[in-house]
């Protein structure tokens, strides 16, 4: 009986003891956490691609969380949907945001970019950059061994065998900037989505000048100019000996694209060019 | 430690030294495999002659660039290198072949230096000397130990173990006097009173020769070696001739020793007693289909191809034209490319021996660790440069890498060993300078 009531004892005492340490022990160490962390976690798309320039979706959901405004902050992933989401559960106003799309910036298939060495070493992008300046005379271009392709989490991007270019799919890139960070030559670029994805663009990064490059890639920029003369709004810039067209202040009028001696602009989803009848003579449409 | 035995393949050893033409215009690179680019200090349109300044250095890692021939400055403007990138060129119309005064051309040899150590440094910086060897590292800096620092012994880089190249082998059969005696301009620069010469035993003539007039020179020693690939490299040839290891991460002055080739101290006996800049350097043209195989002294700016055509034009079964030895030599992707002062050869490799084979797994065999001069282990420095492990890959000493291949050399399994190593070797440099930089 005796021995009943001590080992009863002694273990109630245990036990209050064990609780009494927690219970300090849990008040010291308390970690406040806002509880609408969580809940903005849960309103993203949980892919972690760090798009976003946060270390994964949680890391993104706190410097909302934390911000005053969400001016900046935006999941390229999600985009307007889930920041207005976002911005619901922070009783915020959601920031300003432009869609963006990976663009490559290179023109050089295999028919207007002759291959001039054949390179029989480690088939990935960085080692051969690292190495020498690639197979063809243009030592800027797409080397075509896909470490853009590897890179993409999304499947959104993938090099055409024909063309031994790689292509992006605008229904799945998510801007999550992955590819532009994997390009060791750097051509491929974050650009606005535009108006119905309209988007004009110089499909080049040659930084060499002058009528030579054309021997080596005949749809180079070959830093003309006349682009930029043509240009009534200040659009396009010129740098390096290469041209680049702001896409803030585009407003897509096409007329760069048919003073281009090389091709070297380019539309994309655009309609199709009307041509009138009795002369002959290409019609522009203006988008806007 | 390491090393491996490649097939020597000397087929132009022997084969006296020949004139290059002079091209019709000289194009010559004004950068450098490492250290500063030099700025030009000439203009379109200018008249230069042969030895006359045309690039000057940007730092005090870089050297100064010479014109190599006389003419008219056409333009300054990118050209292709050896890397397939472009830099900046000079390019002179020639005009003749009229050289500055101040050099001297009588073939005389002139024995006594009586410039002081800075002096003859100063001289070595100005006729823009870079290292002839291959990695074109400037002379002077070398020559300029830190402080805190004291040369004890100079070694003289005279073992050519790459295959195929002679170029230093026959300037070595001809101009062993002149070699001796720059050997002592540069102890007198370094201030030391013992020089090794070493030199491959496959290389018996001129181990012959060297000996005979070392006799008449004061504290050089001429030490034969066994052969072995890469008994070139700095920290191979000091542990081979004085039995010193340079520790991981430092210099060879740590271990008191200074490293010269022996093209290099050829070229410095020119600067500093016949006051002629670095504009010229010995070549080999070879392989095994070549022609007229055979070694070129070509000035600096010359376009490969105008020397290949000179040795009898590319061979038909030719898989890949190398710059430089077989082991460290860069493919090229054309012969517009221009002699640098780091070119020692071009090699013709035939199309069946070019071709790389398949890759086939790793069975840890362990042959690449066995071969590997360094101490590394090369088969793990892949893996991890696969896989991006950049902090793995600097504790396990990447930097130490000297790229000599002997690793992908030994692989039964044909991997490309060499390929991930050196571009983990240079994400890692890039990793380690920004930290320096931030620092």
């Amino acid at each position: 009986m005796n021995i009943l009531i001590i080992s009863i004892l002694t273990l109630a005492l245990i036990g209050i003891f064990s609780a009494i340490i927690l219970f300090l022990v849990s008040k010291k160490f308390k970690v406040f956490e806002d509880s609408r962390v969580a809940e903005v976690e849960s309103a993203l798309p949980a892919v972690n691609c760090g798009g976003c320039g946060f270390p994964g979706c949680r890391g993104f959901a706190m410097a909302c969380v934390n911000a005053e405004t969400l001016e900046g902050l935006v999941c390229t992933v999600g985009g307007l949907k889930t920041m207005e989401r976002v911005a619901g559960i922070l009783g915020k106003v959601p920031g300003s945001f432009h869609p963006t799309v990976a663009v490559v910036r290179c023109g050089g298939n295999c028919d207007v970019r002759p291959q001039n060495n054949q390179y029989d070493g480690v088939k990935t992008c960085a080692i051969t950059h690292n190495l020498y300046g690639g197979h063809t005379g243009c030592s800027y271009g797409c080397l075509g061994f896909g470490d853009c392709q590897v890179s993409c989490k999304f499947d959104a991007i993938h090099i055409n065998p024909m063309t031994r270019l790689p292509e992006v799919d605008e229904e799945k890139c998510t801007s999550c900037n992955a590819c532009v960070k994997a390009c060791p030559k750097a051509i491929i670029e974050l650009r606005r989505k535009g108006l119905q994805s309209h988007r004009i663009y110089v499909n080049c990064v040659n930084k060499d000048k002058g009528e030579k490059i054309i021997e080596s890639c005949s749809v180079a920029c070959t830093g003309c100019e006349r682009c930029i003369k043509e240009c009534a709004f200040d659009a396009i810039t010129f740098s390096n000996n290469l041209a680049c067209i702001d896409a803030a202040k585009c407003t897509l009028c096409r007329k760069c694209v048919e003073v281009c001696p090389t091709h070297a602009i380019v539309e994309l989803n655009f309609p199709a060019r009307r041509v009138r009848k009795e002369t002959g003579e290409k019609i522009i449409d203006p988008v806007i | 430690m390491g090393g491996i035995h490649p097939k020597e393949n000397k087929l132009s050893a022997g084969m006296k030294i020949q004139a290059a033409t002079i091209p019709q215009q000289a194009i010559i690179p004004l950068g450098h495999y490492l250290g500063g680019p030099s700025l030009p200090v000439v203009a379109q349109g200018d008249q230069v002659k042969v030895g006359q300044i045309i690039g000057k250095a940007s730092g005090f890692v870089s050297a100064n660039v010479h014109a190599s021939v006389s003419g008219i400055v056409a333009k300054i403007d990118d050209h292709v290198d050896a890397s397939g990138y472009k830099v900046p060129h000079v390019f002179i119309d020639v005009k003749g072949d009229e050289w500055l005064d101040t050099i001297d051309r009588s073939p005389e040899i002139i024995r006594e230096c009586k410039l002081t150590p800075a002096e003859i440094i100063k001289k070595v910086s100005d006729s823009g000397i870079v290292g002839l060897g291959g990695a074109t590292f400037p002379t002077h800096v070398k020559l300029s130990p830190p402080p805190g620092k004291t040369a004890e012994v100079l070694i003289i880089n005279a073992v050519e173990c790459e295959p195929y190249l002679t170029c230093d082998h026959q300037l070595m059969l001809e101009k062993a006097e002149e070699i001796l005696v720059g050997v002592s301009i540069l102890m007198k620069a370094i201030g030391v009173n013992r020089a090794v010469m070493g030199i491959e035993n496959n290389k018996k003539d001129a181990i012959e020769i060297m000996q005979k007039l070392a006799m008449t020179f004061q504290g050089i020693q001429i030490m034969p070696l066994k052969v072995q690939y890469p008994q070139g490299g700095e920290k191979q040839l000091i542990d081979a001739t004085i039995g010193r290891q340079v520790p991981s991460g430092t210099l060879p002055i740590e271990v008191g020793a200074v490293v010269q080739n022996v093209g290099t101290t050829f070229a410095i006996y020119e600067a500093v007693q016949k006051n002629k800049p670095l504009f010229e350097r010995i070549l080999t043209i070879t392989g095994k289909s070549m022609k007229n195989h055979g070694n070129y002294r070509a000035r600096l700016g010359t376009p490969l191809a105008n020397i290949v055509e000179q040795a009898g034009g590319v061979p038909e079964d030719t898989g890949k034209i190398v710059a430089g030895g077989p082991m460290m030599g860069r493919a090229l992707s054309s012969l517009e490319v221009c002699v640098a002062k780091g070119t020692s050869g071009v090699l013709f490799i035939p199309t069946l021996e070019s071709a790389r084979k398949k890759m086939k797994n790793c069975m840890r065999c362990a042959k690449c660790v066995v071969a590997c001069p360094m101490g590394l282990e090369p088969y793990l420095l892949m893996n991890q440069s696969e896989r991006g492990m950049w902090t793995e890959m600097e504790g396990d000493r990447i930097m130490d890498c000297i790229e000599c291949g002997c690793c992908a050399f030994s692989c039964p399994s044909n991997r490309p060993l060499l390929d991930h190593v050196r571009y983990g070797k240079t994400t890692v440099g890039k990793i380690l300078r920004n930290r320096h930089a931030k620092k």
